[in-house]
């Protein structure tokens, strides 16, 4: 069943490539210097693979997407925990989190580069900042969505405060973590990109500006394809994990 | 000699309440919404806030916090942990007490058996029908062998033919377990069928305390009954008169008039 429905979710992908091959191929836009089909766009994936440039800059960008997203996924729940939990620390904390929560993360670069310089740190920290909010936002929502009811019932079978946490409300709000990590995986992939765009000379972005400047379409169609790929792949990984840590015991429409 | 005395108990509800309840008894509380039933099955839980004295044995749980009064509670929604299995959820008062792992199997394994229900072990509450939630919030409630067991209307929510059904159960296994319980109801059948005692509530007063069998003698409680408070099962259209007492209660006289 998995099998049909994968295959029926390809054909509309399969006959939009053909349309592109045959349009271009048929000359209905102008040359293929500016718009190239879409089997010279796969010679150059394969020419970019084998000479090691797309493996190179892909696996800087990765690095970075890993690092930033792990250490703004983790701040952001273990604050969201902390907020969502315990009122004092909510009460503290969030009137300055909103004050920084709409900055986007790309209006953080200018200061980031003048603090930190040009090097892997400031990708890592524009992904960091880029990953943490809507993770922590979505993390408080969750556990302050317990039902207080479940709490009541632990208490009253000896559980204690730490238990309660660790054993009720962490798991129970384990959904509402899963949206903010599944939105801010694909997230972190869009920011990570512009930011190498903007100022870091290695990586998909940096690459994907390169091509401009050499006015090579056929290279910057490679990366923005690298880059869909990786967005759904990372989004598709955390649906994964939070159907396999959660679907036992969730009610699905 | 009295288990568990209520000395004074004041709060948002409750206006000076003093109880006695005795050891192995199962007393039933019985009132219409919003007299203080479920109220006072939280203060003696440690659940709500209130002045006065709580005492087991003889000795105040006011200090107390809730996960050391060793209380076993079955709330009215039962409250049964989405993400826990029937297993997990029966063990989950012993886990969290650091019980050690084979004390913890072979208590929900027995558990299990007691209430007929091991084919359910590895299901999700969200896979239970109405009764067999019933059963494991029971049987949860009762694993860490509580001292005293709280019930707040748990047969609401069910059929009448359940319902029934699972009365006599908690009967038979409070007195199988000779836990002191303390059962709020709102239906006189079920107040009258399970109680060795029954306290009517009124507006957060205890309005009478007797043996079921006297409740209906006296003026005030049967203006109650009959007036006020018939609101049990559609389907129930047994008279007072016509309810089958369950066997096996243990008289209290004695330790009332000492």
């Amino acid at each position: 069943m998995k099998k049909i429905k994968f295959v029926y979710n390809l054909i509309p992908v399969l006959v939009f490539l053909l349309i592109w091959e045959i349009i271009v191929r048929l000359k209905f836009v102008p040359g293929h210097f500016f718009f190239p089909p879409f089997t010279v766009v796969i010679q150059e994936f394969y020419h970019l693979t084998a000479n090691g440039v797309l493996g190179d800059n892909f696996l800087s960008s990765l690095f970075r997407v890993l690092i930033g997203l792990f250490a703004g996924s983790t701040a952001g729940i273990a604050i969201g925990i902390l907020m969502g939990y315990e009122r004092l620390i909510d009460k503290i904390a969030h009137p300055i989190l909103s004050l920084f929560y709409p900055i986007p993360a790309l209006g953080w670069l200018p200061i980031l580069m003048l603090w930190f310089g040009i090097g892997e740190i400031l990708p890592i920290l524009i992904i960091f900042i880029c990953s943490f909010f809507p993770v922590l936002y979505n993390t408080i929502t969750g556990i302050k969505g317990v039902d207080k009811e479940f709490i009541k019932a632990a208490q009253s079978l000896g559980a204690s405060e730490w238990k309660i946490l660790t054993t009720i409300v962490i798991p129970l709000a384990l959904p509402n973590i899963f949206t903010g990590l599944r939105l801010e995986a694909g997230m972190a992939w869009r920011v990570i990109i512009a930011a190498e765009m903007v100022a870091i000379p290695t990586g998909i972005g940096a690459l994907l500006m390169r091509a401009e400047s050499l006015l090579r379409i056929d290279i910057i169609i490679v990366c923005l394809i690298v880059l869909a790929l990786m967005c759904l792949i990372f989004e598709r990984f955390f649906i994964y994990l939070e159907y396999k840590l959660t679907h036992k015991w969730r009610q699905y429409a | 000699m009295p288990n568990i005395k209520l000395k004074n108990i004041k709060n948002f509800i409750c206006q000076e309440i003093n109880l006695e309840i005795f050891d192995k008894e199962f007393l039933v509380l019985w009132g219409p919404t919003g007299a203080g039933k479920t109220t006072l099955l939280n203060v003696i839980a440690g659940l709500t806030e209130y002045e006065g004295s709580v005492l087991f044995d003889d000795v105040s749980v006011d200090k107390l916090p809730v996960f050391r009064r060793k209380t076993g509670y079955l709330f009215q929604n039962l409250i049964l942990f989405p993400h826990l299995n029937v297993k997990l959820n029966i063990a989950y008062g012993l886990r969290v007490q650091g019980k050690l792992k084979d004390e913890v199997e072979s208590r929900v394994d027995e558990l299990l058996k007691l209430m007929e229900m091991e084919h359910l072990a590895e299901r999700y509450p969200k896979d239970l029908s109405g009764g067999e939630k019933q059963r494991v919030a029971l049987a949860r409630a009762v694993a860490p062998s509580p001292k005293i067991m709280l019930f707040d209307e748990p047969l609401n929510s069910l059929d009448f033919n359940t319902a029934r059904y699972l009365r006599t159960e908690i009967h038979k296994l409070q007195r199988k377990l000779g836990i002191v319980t303390i059962y709020v109801t709102h239906c006189f059948e079920e107040a009258f069928a399970l109680a060795d005692r029954v306290v009517v509530l009124d507006n957060g007063r205890i309005v009478q305390i007797d043996f079921p069998e006297n409740i209906f003698k006296k003026d005030n409680c049967r203006m109650i009954i009959e007036k006020k408070y018939c609101d049990c099962h559609q389907e129930d259209k047994t008279e007072p008169g016509q309810i089958e007492l369950l066997r096996d209660r243990i008289s209290l006289c004695h330790l009332v008039n000492e």
